[in-house]
């Protein structure tokens, strides 16, 4: 019992000695510590040489900003551990902050969106002013308030121009050490708190921040400087130059062709055989499957196989045989209707034109398929044509044509959907081909044109090919490389 | 109809109400009867779907028109509603929208304005039910279409043009210190010389042919012809690497279906 007791007497003394050494070491810790932080670190020399810009090529609402570091950013002392930046702000801006608060609050509001404001924020305390308001209320609320967000911001432009009076040092960001540059890139819509104005005299400045934040130094402010957007983009000049090139080669040919210079387009297989496959629908006196796939009127695929329908039309009528086009989209439907009827009345048969020729089916992908392929078995169609966007349901549709015995045809510019076009179908025509085809078939001067610009522009893409091959071994040609950088 | 389609009619009439009854006990719940009749609804049609494998039948026929005429009502209706409904009437008409009884927003004038543009565009495309202002229609038909090229040939030449060029801008000879460093390290590593080397050279012949396959202005003979075949050969690689990775994902689609049908439906496996 008593060495027991003299065992935990004697771990309680341990355990008070411990804990007394521990108190003593986190209190000498924490003097140290605020000798480091107070004393030891020396003020850091402030960065200099603070320059600012209007950012190029942008919608306006931003400064590019650059500075020399610290001399104390990792030479000298080596205490900076970032910069903050901060730009000079009129005190009106505030006020506008709390209308732009109002604002959100209204919206919320309306939106019945007021569950995620913080009870003790500044929006609450103005929830609690608006909730009980008609919706009606709340609109007109919404109009006023944007009216004098709209007036405080047409006077802002003179209360910037009073720097530095009437107003304070806004942070705006932090940038970590050795980076000596910073673009404040703000929103445009003026109901944004991130809101930056144009055609305002900006005042930026930037601190030299050592570990404790309180210990930093200020650069001499800049200004002033003003923001402005550009209607020019020096950084998509490229594709500025592609289209100028690319016009000229169709405004070139196009006129061309419509002197009657006779333009050399080399035959297609698949187009070759369309001609064909008509002819053999008319002699087994069975209909033609035109399908256009799911893309919309505005997909190229789909405005090239309006042509090609129009060509196919146009055989049909004069050749007197049945015509079926199922569409997916209803604007799709409208336009092959337009041109199936222009078909039959340049083809001088505008009595045998049927509006039920081409009909709508519906806008979902598997039902569409569904029913063109119980079209196929039922009609037997001789021929089936399939030009213009494609999906899953390419395999579906050309595996099912394949089982009836009709010729089939195929084009569309979709990658992945190419193999299964030609593993199923007769003829294939691969990408590119399918816009080719339309103007193959047409002979149209505009058409004809569009595809000659188009082959001297892949002849142009071929020679800046071998030419950058070249250049990229070069360094002192790496500036042509730079050519078709385009910027997002 | 014929003694066998009726026979056929009636086993699958009598297989229907065995697999309601026999998913009702195995689902349990309150709502087990009109649970075990969907699911039972669902495995028909996917069966009546896939007969089509065999070949057309009114079953097929059935799903068929089903699926038709319940989609093109659902999409009509997800359009009218949507779009209409939500997105048009609460910006521009209070008593519209009090009729439809959901809530007015209202709209900046701009956005109202641009609305009505949309709603004229449509009811001038309706003109084509018209028989004399059936013309009137193309107006829309056409500002559709030519707005969409119009964008679209900025966006083309810049991904498909101007981009593709700059990617096709690679060095054939990559980090070369000389033959024996070369030969000394023939490393398949996709980061290594040889493989990086390989690549640019594969890309740029794959572009150059391909192209030379894609030029409609010359016959396809001589030097040209011979890089035209080189062109599609890289086109059919392509494209059969394609078509494996896609009939994978089918695949998966039909393991979907199938597992409905044996373990949702028929319980055979877990």
């Amino acid at each position: 019992m008593k060495v027991k007791l003299v065992i935990l007497l004697c771990l309680l003394c341990c355990f008070g000695l411990t804990s007394l050494s521990a108190q003593e070491t986190t209190t000498e810790a924490a003097v140290d510590s605020m000798s480091t932080d107070s004393v030891s670190i020396p003020v850091p020399a402030p960065p200099t040489n603070l320059t600012g810009q209007d950012k190029d090529n942008d919608h306006g609402h931003a400064i590019e900003l650059s500075w020399d570091l610290s001399a104390d950013d990792g030479n000298g002392a080596k205490t900076v551990i970032q910069y903050e930046i901060f730009r000079w702000t009129p005190d009106k801006v505030g006020l506008m902050d709390q209308v732009r608060d109002t604002l959100d609050v209204i919206q919320r509001i309306i939106d019945n969106n007021t569950g995620t404001i913080n009870p003790e924020s500044e929006k609450a305390s103005i929830l609690s002013v608006y909730e009980g308001l008609s919706r009606g209320e709340l609109f007109d609320k919404r109009r006023e308030l944007n009216a004098t967000l709209e007036q405080q911001h047409e006077e802002l432009t003179a209360d910037y121009s009073n720097y530095p009076d009437n107003g304070d040092w806004l942070y705006v960001d932090k940038v970590p050490m050795t980076i000596g540059s910073f673009d404040d890139v703000g929103d445009k819509e003026l109901t944004n708190t991130d809101f930056l104005p144009d055609y305002v005299d900006l005042y930026y400045r930037v601190d030299a921040v050592t570990e404790n934040s309180d210990i930093r130094s200020s650069s001499e402010p800049f200004g002033p400087v003003q923001s402005s957007g550009q209607w020019y983009n020096t950084g998509r000049s490229a594709v500025l130059g592609a289209i100028l090139i690319f016009g000229l080669f169709t405004v070139l040919f196009v006129s061309l062709a419509s002197k009657g210079s006779d333009l050399y387009v080399r035959p297609l297989g698949g187009i070759e055989a369309v001609d064909d496959a008509i002819g053999r629908a008319t002699e087994m006196g069975r209909p033609i499957l035109y399908v256009m796939g799911l893309g919309t009127a505005a997909d190229v695929a789909t405005i090239a196989s309006f042509t090609i329908l129009g060509r196919v039309a146009k055989r049909v009528a004069e050749y007197q045989t049945a015509l079926i086009v199922p569409t997916y989209d209803p604007i799709v439907m409208s336009v092959a209707q337009e041109v199936v009827k222009s078909a039959y009345l340049d083809a001088g048969r505008p009595d045998s034109y049927n509006e039920d020729t081409v009909y709508f089916v519906t806008q979902s992908q598997f039902a569409y398929v569904a029913a063109v392929n119980g079209t196929m078995l039922r009609e037997l169609p001789a021929t089936n044509v399939y030009m213009g966007k494609f999906f899953a349901e390419s395999l579906l549709l050309a595996e099912t044509g394949a089982v009836a015995g009709s010729i089939q045809i195929s084009g569309t510019d979709e990658i992945a959907q190419i193999p299964f076009f030609i593993v199923a179908c007769d003829f294939t025509l691969i990408g590119e081909e399918l816009y080719a085809a339309s103007a193959y078939l047409g002979r149209e001067p505009k058409l004809l044109g569009s595809l000659k610009a188009q082959d001297y522009a892949k002849a142009l893409f071929v020679i800046f090919g071998i030419l950058g091959l070249i250049a990229a071994h070069i360094d002192a040609l790496s500036w042509f490389k730079e050519l078709f950088k385009v910027a997002n | 109809m014929g003694k066998a389609t009726k026979i056929v009619f009636a086993v699958i009439c009598v297989l229907f109400v065995v697999s309601i009854f026999y998913n009702t006990t195995s689902l349990g719940g309150d709502n087990s009867l009109s649970d075990a009749f969907l699911l039972t609804l669902a495995a028909f049609l996917t069966l009546a779907i896939m007969s089509f494998l065999y070949e057309d039948n009114p079953y097929y026929k059935f799903a068929e028109h089903l699926f038709v005429g319940v989609s093109a009502a659902y999409w009509m209706c997800m359009g009218f509603w949507s779009t209409i409904v939500q997105n048009m009437i609460p910006k521009i008409s209070t008593s519209l929208s009090s009729a439809f009884e959901i809530e007015y927003t209202g709209a900046e004038i701009k956005t109202i304005v641009l609305l009505y543009v949309a709603v004229i565009l449509g009811i001038l495309l309706l003109m084509r039910l018209m028989p004399q202002g059936g013309w009137i229609s193309r107006w829309p038909l056409a500002f559709i279409v030519g707005t969409t090229a119009g964008l679209n040939f900025v966006r083309y030449l810049r991904t498909d043009f101007i981009t593709q060029i700059s990617s096709t801008i690679l060095p054939l000879v990559v980090n070369w210190k000389g033959f024996g460093s070369f030969f000394s390290d023939l490393s398949l590593s996709a980061t290594g010389q040889m493989a990086l080397m390989a690549s640019n050279l594969i890309i740029f012949i794959g572009v150059f042919t391909g192209l030379v396959y894609f030029f409609f202005s010359k016959e396809h003979t001589g030097v040209f012809g011979k890089a035209s075949r080189v062109g599609i050969w890289v086109l059919m690689i392509t494209f059969g690497a394609s078509f494996g990775y896609t009939v994978m994902g089918r695949i998966s689609l039909l393991v979907g279906r199938l597992t409905f049908l044996f373990r949702d439906w028929l319980n055979i496996i877990s």
